[in-house]
């Protein structure tokens, strides 16, 4: 085994880093004290690494060094470079690093045992090396896969309709159960095969999950990448290791949670489950049927005109088509002419928690303005106009009066209840959950169509003049 | 039992104080979160260390560019964004 003594100043070294870690989550608490929270974090990575780097010899000290330049270098300009928008894919690709890196950790250690060595590693050390180089082999292969259909590359968006899959995948679960028995019993070879299989898993199981579940998906990945590197502690009895992956397998798990709640979905049926319109709601053509009022810019700017109170409702569209500039531009009209405006955020909206509030800040728009669904949702009858921009399931009334509905019970922007809606849209085609919206024929309803940045930018002349 | 005990403990923590995280931070937190779970490049830098093998070492190396990667990224892209919401201040 690898001979890892924590020296007396390593040890103390691992304290401080866990003790910023966890100041540094905590400064994350309020939008005031995060660029400290953040810092703090980055510290304790530093003197973590500090301690390690210490332990080193002269031979590994200079491949070590490399190493840590070639990857920070990769990541500073992945940093940089990346737009917010894609955002989603980038922390699913982190996700998948930190997971591959966790599971050669536990390789190493595995190809370090010496057999028949006369002082034997606890069996449960290589229960834990199994662990994560199922768990972190899981997260590279799957964040891949994720990080490729958020940036909507061809290859991982085709339909993966194979009738046998679920069985495959519990084929190869327990496969990989049976792999981590033998490590229990004290063989190193299943390691290998495991981690391949879980490579394989990793693939199969994110494939056929479609792009407005990737919220649940990178959340889960997330807390994936926390427990394999806590795996990994285990595996070469490091404390610092297994502090710093349990919170963030915590915090991955919460978000995890809230997302499902405000699908109203369990996690298994993200995982596992197919969403699919019933056979007897409505169709569009009866929904929608001489009932749909389309508007223009000038017709929206005359209602935003005489509005005291204005929310906007943005979606994963908004993203798509660019348009948190143009949406604050409208915003800052309308606050000089004494209209208030709110921004309503449903927790799904876009392909990662908080992904709509990190757009509008990019764009300056004050976070007190960002409002929460069960702040706004009480108070939407006091709302003059609504403007929906690229959302559509979250905003379904349907979730609440049909309870044979593919949404029923997922909570949603009550924006019906609003005196006016106006929702931007290219046409009534329906929302990932593949049902017409009866909002869009609701009496209290303008349809907007076209695209999303140019019919804000228009919105924007309209209400200049 | 002691690595338990940690472990359960900081779960604990993790789960307290998460929970108080605003939805406006949770882009953020996730990718804050993440730059921390490359703490694992800790034991990818111990891994360098082993002599028993070479391959260890080699593991080790891959280990190291690619936790540092998700480090210095996760713990840059974070500061850009987190800048943008403190600007408004």
């Amino acid at each position: 085994m690898l001979i890892v003594a924590q020296s007396q100043l390593a040890g103390a070294g691992y304290l401080v880093a866990a003790v910023l870690f966890i100041l540094g989550i905590q400064g994350m608490t309020h939008p005031r004290t995060a660029v400290r929270g953040n810092l703090l974090g980055a510290v304790g990575m530093l003197v973590a690494v500090v301690v390690t780097v210490a332990q080193l010899g002269i031979l590994p000290l200079g491949a070590a060094l490399m190493a840590m330049l070639v990857g920070g270098a990769t990541g500073y300009v992945l940093a940089v470079q990346v737009q917010m928008t894609q955002m989603p894919q980038l922390v699913a690709l982190f996700n998948g690093f930190g997971g591959a890196a966790s599971a050669l950790v536990a390789g190493a250690e595995v190809v370090s045992q010496v057999p028949n060595e006369a002082t034997p590693v606890g069996d449960t050390t290589m229960l834990a090396a199994g662990t994560a180089g199922l768990i972190g082999a899981l997260t590279l292969t799957g964040s891949l896969v994720a990080a490729g259909k958020l940036q909507e590359l061809p290859m991982f968006n085709r339909k993966f309709d194979w009738p046998a899959l679920p069985s495959a995948n519990i084929a190869i679960a327990a496969v990989a159960a049976l792999f981590l028995l033998l490590m229990l019993a004290g063989s190193t070879w299943p390691f290998w095969p495991l981690a391949l299989l879980a490579c394989v898993l990793g693939v199969t199981l994110v494939m056929p999950i479609g792009g407005a579940d990737m919220p649940v998906v990178i959340s889960l990945l997330n807390s994936y990448s926390g427990l394999a590197a806590a795996a990994a502690g285990f595996v070469i009895n490091n404390d610092v290791l297994i502090i710093a992956g349990s919170l963030v397998g915590a915090s991955g798990l919460i978000l995890t949670n809230i997302m499902c709640k405000a699908m109203n979905r369990s996690l298994a049926g993200v995982v596992f489950g197919k969403l699919e319109p019933t056979a007897g709601g409505p169709t569009a053509d009866e929904v929608y049927e001489g009932k749909v009022k389309s508007t223009s810019a000038d017709e929206v700017a005359m209602l935003l005109d005489g509005a005291q109170r204005v929310v906007i409702v943005p979606g994963y569209g908004m993203a798509v088509a660019q348009a948190q500039y143009s949406v604050r531009d409208l915003a800052i009209q309308l606050e000089n002419r004494g209209s208030t405006v709110e921004y309503a955020i449903h927790p799904v909206a876009g392909r990662m928690p908080g992904h709509m509030n990190v757009l509008l800040a990019e764009a300056d728009v004050p976070y007190e303005q960002l409002k929460t669904m069960e702040e706004i949702n009480p108070t939407f009858s006091q709302v003059d106009v609504a403007i929906v921009l690229g959302a559509n399931d979250v905003v379904n009334p349907v979730a609440n009066t049909d309870p044979s509905s593919p949404i029923a019970g997922m909570p949603i922007l009550e924006v019906d209840k609003a005196r006016t809606v106006v929702v931007i849209k290219r046409s009534l085609s329906p929302g990932f959950a593949g049902i017409p919206n009866p909002l869009f024929a609701a009496d209290n309803c303008l349809m907007y169509f076209g695209d999303g940045k140019q019919a804000m930018v228009d919105l924007v002349t309209a209400v200049k003049e | 039992m002691t690595t338990l005990t940690i472990f359960v403990l900081a779960i604990f923590v993790g789960f307290e104080i998460i929970t108080k995280v605003p939805p406006t931070l949770h882009t953020p937190l996730m990718s804050g979160s993440n730059a921390i779970s490359g703490i694992t490049l800790v034991g990818a830098i111990l891994a360098m260390k082993s002599d028993a093998t070479r391959l260890a070492p080699t593991l080790g190396f891959i280990a190291i560019v690619l936790a540092m990667t998700n480090v210095v990224g996760g713990f840059f892209v974070t500061h850009r964004m987190l800048e943008m919401f403190r600007r408004k201040e």
